[in-house]
């Protein structure tokens, strides 16, 4: 995917550039923009580090599972059927919560956990192993949207670029999010439970056939 | 001052406090944390190299200002900042991509602006879709996502749209 992003953009550059006369800014920016790169980097690294910092912090104090405890219950509406005494269902939680402190590099290796355990999960269900089971689909909706706590690079670059208020955005991060987040789960919830009428329906006439024979 | 100057400084507070009650030797976590940080920014800096170079050249061959030209009518009838359009773009698909447009962005629009802060809510509110679809598929042997694109991308959608919304609804 990124290969062709990356190609066809940098193709379509020269060939646009050229027709439109823009040859010289374009050999500029095709020179400059890993300086900017650079700059970009060393202007984020600084604070990627603090907030690395500070959430490890708050990971040792527990403040993961506190969050995941808080998750447990809710969590329940998400996922039916799914034993909340499960390996799945905890990992789920610490999952969310990393995601929710801005622990994205703790966040990943327990959602790979958690798929690992859901994939087991619908094995012992006898489902197809090849297709995403119900679960899968609803945790990996819960992980594409972003329910972070600190909107930290936006807040940096918006910094660095002179906004007055940086953290402004806040209030409007949080009610989007959590809005997106609710129409990917609606779409999930009501693809599962469209999805397994269907396969119901199958399983009767399977059973009609059957009684035929 | 407005109040959302008050979040980061208790914020910091409130996680050192926790740190000492849980008797965390906090400055030696603090090290480790920002240690693994550092690793992870050293990680993405070639894909940054990359898609900055990618983005640039596209702006400055004057590409970028056609397609937004194109597609800027269908965004202003939502009430979607044209500027902001090239992050919508490529935000599910890349993140250092995105970032790397964010930036371009912010160098053309004040951060403060409308278009500035559409751009920062949706840098906030969404995630790298396909990437992460990509990588937690991987981990199992799932070949058929059935509905999982469907359902992000409604959430992505969603979240462009309201990005929009909510910065005029709650910020002036």
């Amino acid at each position: 995917m990124m290969k062709w992003v990356f190609g066809l953009m940098l193709l379509l550059s020269v060939i646009f550039g050229i027709i439109t006369g823009n040859a010289a800014p374009l050999t500029e920016s095709a020179l400059n923009s890993c300086v900017e790169a650079v700059e970009l980097f060393l202007y984020l690294i600084g604070g990627m580090c603090m907030w690395g910092g500070l959430m490890r912090i708050a990971e040792k104090a527990g403040l993961t599972r506190g969050l995941a405890k808080i998750f447990r219950p809710l969590f329940k509406l998400l996922f039916p059927g799914l034993d909340p005494s499960s390996k799945a269902y905890g990992l789920i939680c610490m999952n969310v919560a990393a995601n929710v402190l801005g622990l994205g590099n703790a966040a990943t290796p327990i959602g790979l956990n958690a798929m690992h355990e859901l994939e087991i999960e619908a094995k012992k269900a006898n489902l197809d192993g090849t297709a995403a089971s119900r679960h899968m689909i609803v945790f990996i909706v819960l992980n594409t949207a972003s329910i972070t706590l600190i909107p930290q690079t936006a807040a940096s670059l918006r910094l660095k670029h002179g906004s007055l208020s940086p953290f402004d955005i806040f209030p409007a991060v949080i009610v989007t999010s959590v809005i997106a987040l609710t129409a990917g789960l609606l779409i999930a919830l009501v693809f599962n439970a469209a999805g397994k009428k269907i396969s119901a329906e199958k399983e009767r006439q399977c059973d009609i056939s059957e009684v035929k024979i | 001052m407005n109040y959302t100057s008050y979040i980061i400084p208790v914020l910091i507070a409130l996680i050192i406090v926790a740190g000492f009650v849980k008797k965390v030797d906090i400055f030696n976590e603090f090290i480790d944390g920002a240690g693994e940080s550092l690793r992870v920014g050293v990680g993405i800096l070639p894909a940054l190299i990359a898609l900055m170079t990618a983005i640039g050249m596209f702006k400055a061959s004057g590409a970028l200002g056609a397609i937004t030209d194109i597609i800027a009518p269908a965004a202003t009838l939502i009430g979607f900042p044209p500027e902001a359009l090239p992050l919508a773009l490529i935000r599910p698909i890349s993140g250092s991509g995105a970032l790397a447009t964010y930036e371009t962005i912010l160098t053309e629009v004040s951060p403060d602006s409308f278009a500035g802060r559409v751009a920062s809510v949706m840098m906030g509110a969404s995630e790298t879709t396909f990437y992460t679809v990509a990588v937690y598929y991987g981990a199992t042997k799932v070949t058929k996502t059935r509905h999982t694109i469907a359902a992000c991308l409604t959430s992505d959608i969603t979240a462009f749209i309201f990005s929009a919304l909510t910065v005029n609804l709650l910020m002036n």
